[in-house]
């Protein structure tokens, strides 16, 4: 049984109990989300976004995670396709990032 | 004597000089800031380009919009000292102030992408300014067709309709010009679909495609390649154009980065809820000077006064703040073709069809096309100047969202509701 059974999304994809994720449960949403598997870089990202949503309650931006996380933004974009902010927030078990209004 | 000060007379800030005006008694003096000598109606700037409005429409004389009890100050803000209650002008006058409500709002910044301002005004254009729409509107009136590629670069943007606002006026001009076949329309966004939130996204998502407008989701700008005529993204994509207009990336004042007080983009921490700014008890803000995530928009700041005056009032008297903002939003989008989609929702509740503001009878209808609420556009102009600048409350519209007339949905009709991609 897939670890993802049992845990709460809404209807966007983002985890709702932020107490429910694992590391496990951050790889097979990475995977649903297109990346095959999480490299050191990717974690380091993870963790930062982690620390911040636990520090402020919410998802950091994309500007905050470069600010923060020691890298710029094309390199974001590599490890992160797409919408680097949304994926790594689905991928830390945050929720949407607020910039989206 | 104490003092009032309002570094901004911009929407927000003319708002609350009125409002305040009337609140405050003669032990207060009221002070406004500003550098620019001219009011905009911003919202009239997504008409020029199409030549339905033209640049005398949009502009009035800030000191003729203000109460007479208010004290004007053009100049350029140098630095902000919330720590000693003082504000520094460029040519060395301090104020020094009781409360302060910052309305400095929030600019474009094309320098902030490569590429850009290459061939700024040229064959890459804005439209959140008075020269770009001016500009543009030259440019559009001798085009005889080609790709005309819109991108927002990064959000939070001023109004995040104008960009969608803009495609379908688009449309609707180049048909009129008889060119519309020769005319290529893409909208480039870094959102996953048409718009934010994802009922809405779908309807506006449907009313593009009708139009022929084609629609690229989560395109993040990296460059504009001007050798290539293409923008590319963060992820290699490339959109090919003959004439690029940007949303460029939006960013609260300068003055607010000097002074050590915003986030990344210069906005302002501040309560979503009370309007305080996070840092400085006696420092709050209205509209898009802040960090708050509602839409920058003068919509949101004239839905914020209330709320703003109220706890401002409560926090004077050291009483506890207990007027709450719920986010509220209600915006036009024009159409073309005389039409116009009404959406009003809040920080929980999502652009909901129904009818507005009377449940059943309307006049507006919501999240639906119509001609009443195009003449509600064109009105809101004259709204603009006479009322919401003045604080003077609107009939029936309030400034917390109301679930009258609107239609909840329970669940989203098509199974993962923001994906639009073909």
């Amino acid at each position: 049984m897939s670890v993802l059974a049992n845990i709460n999304f809404n209807e966007e994809g983002f985890m709702t109990d932020k107490s429910q994720w694992t590391k496990d449960v951050a790889v097979e949403i990475a995977k649903q989300e297109g990346i095959e598997s999480l490299t050191d870089a990717h974690w380091q990202v993870i963790e930062f976004c982690r620390k911040t949503g636990d520090a402020t309650g919410k998802s950091p931006t994309l500007r905050t995670i470069t600010d923060g996380a020691g890298l710029n933004t094309k390199e974001l974009f590599t490890l992160f396709p797409k919408g680097p902010a949304k994926k790594v927030a689905k991928i830390s078990g945050l929720g949407k990032p607020e910039g989206c209004v | 004597m104490k003092t009032f000060l309002i570094l901004g007379a911009g929407t927000g800030g003319t708002m609350v000089a009125h409002r305040m005006s009337s609140r405050l008694g003669e032990d207060w003096r009221i002070v406004i800031v500003d550098k620019d000598q001219n009011h905009y109606y911003q919202p009239g700037f997504l008409f020029i380009p199409f030549g339905v409005y033209h640049p005398q429409d949009v502009i009035k004389q800030k000191r003729n919009l203000l109460p007479n009890r208010v004290e004007i100050v053009f100049g350029e803000i140098e630095l902000i000292e919330p720590e000693k209650n003082k504000v520094t002008l460029s040519g060395g006058q301090s104020i020094n102030y009781d409360y302060m409500v910052v309305s400095t709002g929030c600019d474009i910044h094309p320098e902030e992408t490569p590429g850009m301002t290459d061939n700024w005004h040229k064959n890459v254009f804005d439209f959140y300014t008075i020269e770009g729409a001016t500009k543009l509107h030259e440019f559009f009136s001798k085009w005889q067709g080609g790709r005309m590629v819109l991108n927002v670069a990064e959000m939070p943007i001023k109004c995040p309709v104008a960009p969608l606002e803009f495609m379908f006026l688009a449309d609707w001009y180049f048909t009129q010009r008889g060119i519309r076949n020769k005319v290529d329309l893409t909208y480039a966004t870094p959102l996953p679909g048409a718009f934010t939130k994802p009922t809405c996204s779908i309807m506006l998502a449907d009313v593009l495609k009708r139009k022929n407008i084609n629609i690229v989701p989560e395109f993040n700008l990296m460059e504009v390649d001007n050798d290539k005529q293409v923008i590319r993204s963060y992820d290699e994509t490339e959109v090919p154009y003959d004439v690029f207009v940007s949303i460029p990336l939006n960013k609260g004042s300068d003055v607010i980065k000097r002074s050590g007080m915003g986030d990344s983009l210069n906005f302002i921490p501040t309560n979503k809820h009370t309007l305080q700014t996070d840092k400085y008890p006696n420092i709050f803000i209205i509209g898009d000077a802040g960090n708050v995530p509602a839409s920058k928009a003068g919509s949101v700041a004239h839905f914020m006064l209330d709320i703003l005056e109220a706890n401002l009032l409560s926090h004077m008297k050291g009483q506890e703040m207990t007027a709450s903002f719920d986010g509220h939003a209600n915006c036009f989008i024009e159409s073309g073709y005389d039409k116009a989609i009404l959406i009003d929702f809040n920080y929980d509740v999502e652009p909901l069809p129904g009818t507005f503001p009377v449940p059943g009878f309307g006049p507006f209808t919501l999240l639906g096309e119509s001609r009443v609420n195009h003449l509600g556009k064109l009105a809101f102009k004259w709204i603009y100047w006479n009322m919401l600048l003045k604080g003077i409350e609107i009939p029936t519209v309030h400034s917390h969202m109301s679930m009258n007339g609107k239609k909840p949905i329970v669940k989203p009709t098509v199974p993962s509701a923001i994906q639009i991609k073909e």
